[in-house]
């Protein structure tokens, strides 16, 4: 493949992405996003927070999971960092704790796609906002 | 912290909680390596300025020590370096650290290109800018030229991302000395 160098040597990637989105657009409905904010406060980052996040950013798009993941502050876990909070549609929000990317596949595949429930789950009273 | 991107991750988080709509990130490594992040939060007061270099110091609610600037800190000086706080309210704060390359106990770079995308993709209403200048030359990246390109291909799709943190590598890699 051809280094990307610049902007305009992403046109192309830029176009696929599109044509990819539109795709999308016409055979989902809208509002099925599962929502996953990864925790990225100091303890989150020095316990691999940032690996955790690429790889629900590079996993659930493979998986064919719609899903916006974005970082939040600190949830106060710091004993079970990297945290992550996953919300799927229509459902309670879950704070799992320990979401090294093995785990992170593991509720990929578990959680996101079977629903069924995985190791790792912090009961919460508080919620990230 | 194991590298200096996570700390560039970990100081601009402190910026982003600050409200700012600009995080400006610079690595120089011209002459000692200084990494600076510069925000348009808002800002410290004096007494605050001086005391976040204290662990025991935080304005969380969720715990009650503040370990990022410390860790920082401690990092930087291990090398020899230091690190400098300039802050006012309303202002915005830069944040300077400076680190001997050459030293044993300097952390290695780690993923920076990677760190710039995932800090701009996870917060769309932030300018992300970012300068690496080396004695071979100098590369910069503006998260707003690149929101403008894409136009209404969102910049947080896995396939953007990936192919940004490519290009930033990339040309990081032809400004390297070594
Ligand atoms: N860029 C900034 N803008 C405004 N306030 C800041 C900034 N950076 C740090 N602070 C203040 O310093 C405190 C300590 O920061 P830090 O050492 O990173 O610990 P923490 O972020 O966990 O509180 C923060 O809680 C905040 O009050
Ligand atoms: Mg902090």
């Amino acid at each position: 493949m051809e280094k990307i160098k610049t902007l305009a040597d992403l046109k192309r990637i830029k176009e696929n992405v599109q044509a990819k989105i539109e795709l999308r657009e016409r055979s989902e409905r809208p509002g099925e996003l599962v929502q996953v904010k990864v925790a990225m406060a100091t303890c989150g980052i020095a316990a691999g927070s940032k690996e955790t996040m690429n790889y629900f950013i590079d996993h659930l798009d493979k998986n064919g999971i719609r899903a916006v993941v974005t970082q939040t502050g600190c949830m106060g876990y710091c004993y079970a960092e990297p945290t992550v909070e996953i919300s799927k549609p229509g459902k309670e929000p879950i704070v799992f704790g320990g979401v090294t990317p093995a785990r992170a596949e593991e509720i990929i595949q578990r959680y996101l796609k079977n629903d069924e429930l995985v190791e790792g789950i912090i009961p919460v009273n508080y919620r990230s906002v | 912290m194991q590298d200096l991107s996570a700390h560039i991750m970990d100081i601009a988080q402190n910026s982003i909680r600050a409200n700012a709509t600009r995080v400006e990130i610079d690595v120089d490594e011209r002459d000692t390596l200084a990494i600076t992040i510069r925000d348009n939060g808002e800002g410290m007061n004096e007494e605050t300025a001086k005391r976040v270099t204290d662990p025991f110091f935080t304005s969380r609610a969720t715990r009650r020590v503040g370990l990022g600037i410390p860790l920082l800190v401690q990092n930087a000086e291990a090398t020899g370096g230091s690190v400098t706080i300039r802050s006012s309210p309303g202002q915005g704060t830069t944040v300077v650290a400076l680190f001997t390359r050459s030293h044993l106990d300097c952390p290695p770079a780690g993923d920076i290109p990677g760190t710039i995308v995932l800090l701009a993709a996870a917060n769309p209403g932030v300018e992300v800018r970012y300068r690496h200048a080396t004695g071979k030359g100098e590369y910069s990246f503006n998260s707003t030229e690149a929101r403008e390109f894409l136009g209404e291909v969102p910049l947080d799709d896995p396939e953007i991302v990936a192919a940004l943190r490519e290009m930033i590598a990339e040309n990081i890699k032809e400004i390297q000395t070594q």
